[in-house]
């Protein structure tokens, strides 16, 4: 009984406002920055850009009768001799974490107006991107020097090339575009354009765009090199 | 009604959250890093590999992005669509399962 009491106390206005926010005449996402709003639904639709991608390799993986490679030997490198496997991309997904830590603590210094943190923060953030691009970058020519290309590979099923170049190649994309747009970005907040414009939502829009980028590799990390 | 949104005045949590929120990624990524390293096989290694990348996904979506904090209508509008590819994902399945056993039986299991 209580609990159905609490239940009408809580569930019920939470659907009433977003029946309100929906229905006629109203704005849906009220007090959100538009700029922030179109970032989310630009988001929505990489997810599906992405997911289909992933969907495509799980199709291929699925379907393909020679073996597949084996992640944990192919991106395995030696360090002192000892071959450890996947550290590589361990690295690379630690070093992204990083970014998208620093880009977190980026935006809180954004809305406290620190200009010099911000900016600082930034562009730590774009570093951490660019080192994970030239890792990406190496591990593409030790592939490519293996024999790996999009429509064969010595290894076994030529259907990991395919997908390897094409779901780490867009990925890479999406991460360069970040690098450069949060220089941009950066850039701006150092010369005070937003202390003079008084709205520091463009580091918050630049922050979302970066942490989607990370949240992508969590799942390509997960299904590509662990799975 | 009242809510508590960020609106345009942004939001004030301490650093220490983000830095915890760090350090529980650094963990998970390590964890599913050692899935691999410790060779764990079959299907505890795919519940596990995607219990911690759903963990880090939720961390990066409620905290870094903030998601945690925004209206429900933007949440529901961001979280609910996704679900749809459920289905393609079902649909793929069987459409994967079918052109193996086709290239399997027809095609001496040549590629």
């Amino acid at each position: 009984m209580a609990q159905g009491i609490r239940d009408r106390e809580v569930i019920a206005p939470t659907l009433r406002e977003i029946a309100a926010d929906w229905s006629a005449d109203q704005e849906v996402f009220r007090q959100t920055h538009w700029g922030k709003a179109m970032m989310w639904i630009f988001l929505l639709s990489d997810t599906f850009i992405f997911s289909c991608f992933l969907t495509g390799y799980m199709t291929v993986r699925a379907s393909a009768v020679l073996p597949w490679p084996n992640t944990a030997e192919v991106f395995a490198l030696s360090i002192g001799g000892q071959d450890i496997p996947l550290i590589l991309i361990a690295i690379m997904t630690f070093v992204l974490i990083s970014s998208s830590g620093t880009m977190a603590m980026a935006v809180n210094f954004g809305y406290r107006r620190d200009r010099r943190k911000t900016a600082a923060l930034m562009l730590l953030t774009a570093l951490f991107g660019a080192t994970f691009v030239s890792m990406q970058a190496f591990e593409w020519t030790k592939l490519i020097e293996e024999g790996v290309r999009p429509w064969s590979n010595p290894m076994g099923a030529p259907q990991f090339g395919a997908s390897f170049f094409m779901i780490t190649g867009f990925h890479g994309l999406h991460v360069t575009c970040g690098v450069i747009l949060l220089l941009i970005i950066a850039y701006k907040v150092a010369r005070g354009h937003y202390d003079r414009t008084g709205d520091y939502s463009a580091v918050e829009i630049a922050g979302l765009y970066w942490h989607f980028v990370d949240l992508v590799w969590v799942f390509i990390f997960a299904f590509f090199y662990l799975w | 009604m009242e809510h508590p949104s960020a609106a345009h005045e942004g939001q004030h949590h301490p650093i220490s959250l983000y830095l915890k929120v760090w350090g529980y990624l650094f963990l998970l990524s390590a964890m599913s890093y050692m899935v691999d390293y410790l060779h764990v096989q079959g299907i505890v290694r795919w519940t596990l590999i995607i219990l911690f990348m759903l963990l880090k996904a939720g961390l990066i979506l409620s905290i870094f992005m903030h998601l945690a904090w925004e209206r429900l209508s933007l949440i529901y509008a961001i979280l609910v669509p996704p679900l749809v590819l459920l289905v393609l994902v079902r649909i793929m399945t069987i459409e994967a399962n079918y052109a193996f056993w086709t290239r399997a039986i027809f095609m001496g299991g040549g590629g």
